[in-house]
C-alpha cells in the first residue's frame, strides 16, 4: 500500500527522537567553553619542544641539527643553528638552536618532525585554542613560545612521556662511563 | 512541425520518456560551484530544454592544487599526510593505498598485526563513508537533517575511534611503509568491537528510512540507468560498477592486505540506477561489519612496523610501481616512479570519483534537473579527489 | 595472464607493422610495459581490448610522465688486447637520451580479471604541440585522464573528443607538471621562510636589511 514506506519511516524517526531522551548511549552535546571532553593521549596538535630541568634555555634536548626542518612536508619549520655550543642536560657540549620557529599557520599536525628527531627533542602539543587576531606574526610560534617543560608533557601524554624518559636515562647509562674518555664528543647530529 | 499538441492527456509520463514540449533554444544554466548539493566545489554547465537536460559539462578545478606535483617535491614519508587530504572523508585508505605503492615499490613485507589493523580501519572507514553518503544523498533529495543527523552521529563513533588511535579525526596520517604507526590496545579493540556489534541497528535503521519510502522510490528508481557495458568501458569502479552487476572487487581480485582470509560477499545491483547503487552503500556496510567482526576476533599479537624500514632518508631502488586498493569510492590507485631520490620521479593518483564522473552526462541526458543533484550525490564524489 | 612476451608476439602477429618493445623495470615490483609505436596504437589498443585471451576492457589508470634529456651511463665490461693479453674492461660510453613525454596506461581485465598491462606511448620531443593519438575511442575512462595530460603536460591527443584544459583554467599558458615549470612569481608571505622560498622572501623585501632569516623578514614585510 502506498505510503506505508513513509510510516515506516516516520516510526525510525520517532523512535530516534524518544531515544535521545531515553537512550543510555545517546549522545549529548557537550556545552563546549563550559564543558569539556577529555582528549584521547594520542591526540596531536601542533609540536612543542619539551626541556629538561628549570630553564628552558638550557634544559632543551634540540640540538640544532635541522632533520625535523628538512623532513617537514610543508616546510614550517625554521632553525638557525648556533655557532657555539652549550651543555646539554647530560652535560656535554652541544649546538643549539639560535633560532627556533614553527609557522602553525602552515603546519598541518602531521608529526612526521617527532618521528624523525633523534633525540626526542619535538613532541605534539594539544592546544587547540589558538585563534589568534592577526594572521602573520601571531600564528609564528618562537623558541619560548614552544619551549615547555617535562613535566607538561607528562601531563599531557603520561605514557609516551614515561617511555621517552626510560630511553633517555638508559642512554644517559650507557654514555656516561664512556664520558671521561671523550670529554668533547661531537655532535651526533652527523650520525642521521 | 506538424505535431499536434493533445492537451487532454494527462501528464503521467516518467522524466526519461517525457518528450519534449517546449521548442526554441536551449538554456544554460551552470549549476555549482556554490551548489550545497555539488558535495564542494564542482560545476556542471547544463544545457535545458525546458526542464529536461540535453547537454552535461562537468568543470573541473576549483580545488585543484596539483597535489601530484607536491607529491614529487616531497619525500616518500612527507606525501603520507598529504593523502588524508585527498578524499578527506576516508584518509585511512588513502593512506593504505599509498602505503601499498610504495610497498610494492620498495618490496617492504607489512607485519601481520599491521595488516590486520589496516583491515579494521579502512572498513571502518568504508563503513562511516557509506553511513554519509546515504545521509548526504538524501539529504540532495530534500530530507534535510534527519538522515544526515543519524548518519553523522554513527560517523562521530567512528571518527573517535580513529582520533583516539592516530591523533585526529579526520587527518590520520595513521599508515607507515611497512606497518602502521601506533598499536592499538586491548581497550580501543574493545570499544571498536562494540561499535561494530551495535552498527547493524544503523544499518537496520537507514534501511527503514530508505528501502520502502515511495519518495526514495520515486526519486530514485530507474533514474540515471547505467548499463554495464558502459561502465565498464568508462572505468567506473566500486559500488557504482557493483551497482551495475559487474562482478569486480579489487579486495577479491588483488586479494591486497590480508583480505583473502576474511569471508565477504560482494553485493551486486541489478539495473545500474540510482536507488541500485543507494542499496550498494547499505548491502556493502552488512558485509564489512562481517569482516570487522572477523577480523577484530582474528587479530594477533605481534610488532606492527617492519624494522628494516628506515624513516629518514628513505628511497626506495629505481623502478616504478602501481598499487591500488578498493577504497570506499571506487579503486585508489598510486603510481609511482622512483629514480632512487629521496623524491618520487613521478607520483600519480589515480582517483576514483574523478574518473567516475566520467559518464555523469551519460546518466543525466533526458532526467530533470533536480535528478541530476541525486544521480550526482549517488556517484559519491569527494573534491579533494576530484581536483587534487 | 601469459607472459608479457608472449602478448608482444601475437601483437605483432594481429597487427602488421607495429613495432613492440618491452620496458624493463629494475625494481621489486616487476611490473614491465610494453611500448608501442604511435602509429598503430589504436590497433594495438583495440587487439588488447578484444582478444579474447586477453580482454582488456578496463583502463584503470591513464597518466603522463616527463621525462627531460638525460645521459646514461653505461658500464660494460669489454674483452681488450692489452700488452698482447686478453684482459676485461670496464668502458663506459655516455649515451644521450632526448627528452620526450609519455603517456602510461595500466590496463585490466574485469572479465578474466587479470592484469595489469601497462602500455606507454612516447612523444618524439618535448615541444608543445607534441602528439599522441588518443585511446579515448577504445576506453572512454580515458578521456578525462587524457584531458588532464594534456592540460598538465601538454601532449596533445588526435582524435580526443573534447580536448580542452580541465583542472587549470583555461586562459592558463603553462603545463604545471612538466619538470621544467617554472611557477610564476607570486610570492605569498610566509612568517617561516626556508630554502628556496627564503631565497625568493629575500627577493621581494631586498630593500631590507637582513639580518638574521625569519623575523627580519618578517619586520621587514611589516616596515
Amino acid at each position: 500500500m502506498i505510503g506505508t514506506g513513509i510510516l515506516k519511516g516516520m516510526a525510525v524517526t520517532a523512535r530516534n527522537f524518544v531515544g535521545s531522551y531515553f537512550e543510555k548511549d545517546r549522545l549529548i552535546t557537550v556545552q563546549y567553553p563550559e564543558e569539556r571532553n577529555p582528549l584521547p593521549e594520542n591526540y596531536r596538535n601542533f609540536p612543542f619542544l619539551p626541556y629538561d630541568g628549570d630553564d628552558p634555555e638550557a634544559g632543551l634536548r634540540c640540538v640544532a641539527c635541522k632533520i625535523c626542518e628538512k623532513e617537514c612536508p610543508p616546510q614550517c619549520i625554521y632553525i638557525v643553528k648556533s655557532e657555539d655550543k652549550k651543555p646539554d642536560y647530560m652535560d656535554k657540549p652541544q649546538f643549539y638552536p639560535k633560532v627556533f620557529n614553527i609557522d602553525i599557520s602552515v603546519c598541518m599536525s602531521c608529526q612526521i618532525c617527532v618521528e624523525v628527531c633523534p633525540f626526542e627533542a619535538i613532541k605534539m602539543d594539544k592546544v587547540f585554542e589558538l585563534s589568534r587576531r592577526e594572521r602573520f606574526d601571531a600564528l609564528l610560534l618562537r623558541k619560548s613560545d614552544l619551549a615547555k617543560p617535562n613535566e607538561y608533557y607528562h601531563s599531557i601524554c603520561p605514557t609516551d612521556a614515561a617511555e621517552v624518559d626510560a630511553k633517555l636515562a638508559e642512554a644517559a647509562a650507557k654514555k656516561k662511563p664512556a664520558a671521561p674518555a671523550a670529554p668533547a664528543a661531537a655532535p651526533p647530529a652527523s650520525a642521521a | 512541425m506538424t505535431a499536434t499538441i493533445q492537451t487532454l492527456e494527462p501528464i503521467e509520463r516518467p522524466p526519461t520518456t517525457m518528450g519534449s514540449r517546449l521548442e526554441g533554444e536551449l538554456m544554460e544554466v551552470s549549476m555549482g560551484p556554490q551548489h550545497p548539493s555539488t558535495h564542494g566545489v564542482f560545476r556542471m554547465n547544463v544545457a535545458l530544454e525546458g526542464e529536461i537536460v540535453r547537454k552535461l559539462k562537468p568543470v573541473f578545478g576549483y580545488l585543484h592544487r596539483n597535489h601530484e606535483k607536491i607529491g614529487e617535491n616531497t619525500s616518500y614519508l612527507g606525501s603520507m599526510p598529504y593523502t588524508d587530504r585527498l578524499d578527506y572523508f576516508c584518509s585511512m585508505t588513502n593512506n593504505w593505498a599509498y602505503a601499498l605503492s610504495v610497498e610494492k615499490l620498495a618490496g617492504i613485507e607489512v607485519p601481520e598485526r599491521a595488516q590486520y589493523l589496516r583491515v579494521i580501519l579502512a572498513e571502518l572507514t568504508r563503513l562511516q563513508n557509506h553511513a554519509s553518503l546515504l545521509g548526504f544523498l538524501l539529504s540532495d533529495m530534500g530530507a534535510w537533517g534527519t538522515p544526515l543527523m543519524y548518519a553523522f552521529r554513527e560517523r562521530e563513533k567512528i571518527l573517535d575511534l580513529f582520533e583516539s588511535l592516530s591523533g585526529s579525526r579526520m587527518m590520520c596520517d595513521y599508515m607507515r611503509f611497512g606497518g602502521c604507526r601506533v598499536d592499538a590496545g586491548p581497550d580501543w579493540m574493545e570499544r571498536a568491537k562494540k561499535i561494530v556489534d551495535l552498527f547493524p541497528r544503523f544499518i537496520d535503521e537507514m534501511e527503514n528510512l530508505v528501502v520502502g519510502n515511495e519518495i526514495v522510490i520515486a526519486r530514485t528508481q530507474n533514474v540515471g540507468k547505467l548499463s554495464a557495458e558502459l561502465a565498464i568501458n568508462a572505468g567506473i569502479t566500486g559500488p557504482m560498477l557493483r551497482a551495475c552487476g559487474v562482478n569486480y572487487d579489487v579486495r577479491k581480485v588483488d586479494g591486497y592486505g590480508f583480505y583473502p582470509r576474511f569471508k565477504f560477499r560482494i553485493p551486486l545491483g541489478e539495473h545500474g540506477d540510482t536507488y541500485d547503487r543507494l542499496m550498494m552503500r547499505a548491502l556493502e556496510m552488512r558485509e564489512s561489519v562481517g569482516i570487522l567482526k572477523q577480523a577484530l576476533e582474528q587479530v594477533p599479537a605481534g610488532p606492527i612496523m617492519n624494522p628494516k624500514v628506515k624513516i629518514r632518508a628513505f628511497r626506495p631502488p629505481v623502478g616504478e610501481a602501481y598499487g591500488r586498493i578498493e577504497a570506499p569510492k571506487g579503486e585508489l590507485g598510486f603510481y609511482l616512479i622512483s629514480d632512487g631520490g629521496t623524491n618520487p620521479y613521478r607520483y600519480r593518483v589515480r582517483p576514483p570519483s574523478f574518473i567516475n564522473l566520467t559518464v555523469l552526462e551519460d546518466l543525466c541526458l533526458g532526467h530533470t534537473v533536480a535528478d541530476v543533484m541525486v544521480i550526482l550525490g549517488s556517484v559519491d564524489i569527494v573534491m579533494g579527489e576530484v581536483d587534487r | 595472464m601469459e607472459p608479457l612476451e608472449q602478448i608482444k608476439a601475437r601483437i605483432e602477429a594481429a597487427v602488421p607493422g607495429a613495432k613492440i618493445d618491452i620496458v624493463p623495470n629494475p625494481g621489486p615490483a616487476q611490473q614491465l610495459s610494453l611500448l608501442i609505436d604511435n602509429e598503430h596504437a589504436r590497433a594495438v589498443a583495440r587487439f588488447l581490448r578484444i582478444d579474447p585471451a586477453l580482454r582488456f576492457d578496463f583502463c584503470s589508470n591513464v597518466t603522463g610522465v616527463d621525462w627531460l634529456d638525460r645521459t646514461v651511463k653505461k658500464t660494460v665490461k669489454v674483452k681488450k688486447l692489452v700488452d698482447s693479453e686478453e684482459k676485461e674492461v670496464d668502458e663506459t660510453t655516455e649515451e644521450k637520451i632526448p627528452g620526450y613525454l609519455e603517456a602510461v596506461y595500466h590496463l585490466y581485465s574485469m572479465i578474466h580479471k587479470h592484469g595489469p598491462v601497462v602500455i606507454r606511448m612516447r612523444t618524439t620531443d618535448r615541444a608543445q604541440g607534441a602528439r599522441l593519438p588518443s585511446l579515448t575511442s577504445i576506453w572512454r575512462s580515458a578521456e578525462f585522464q587524457e584531458r588532464e595530460i594534456f592540460d598538465l603536460y601538454g601532449v596533445r591527443f588526435d582524435g580526443h573528443p573534447d580536448l580542452r584544459r580541465i583542472l587549470m583554467w583555461d586562459e592558463f599558458v603553462d603545463h604545471p607538471m612538466r619538470k621544467d615549470y617554472r611557477e610564476p612569481d607570486d610570492y605569498e608571505y610566509e612568517p617561516t621562510p626556508h630554502d628556496d622560498v627564503l631565497e625568493r622572501a629575500k627577493q621581494h623585501c631586498a630593500s631590507r636589511p637582513q639580518l638574521d632569516g625569519a623575523e627580519k623578514i618578517t619586520d621587514a614585510v611589516k616596515g
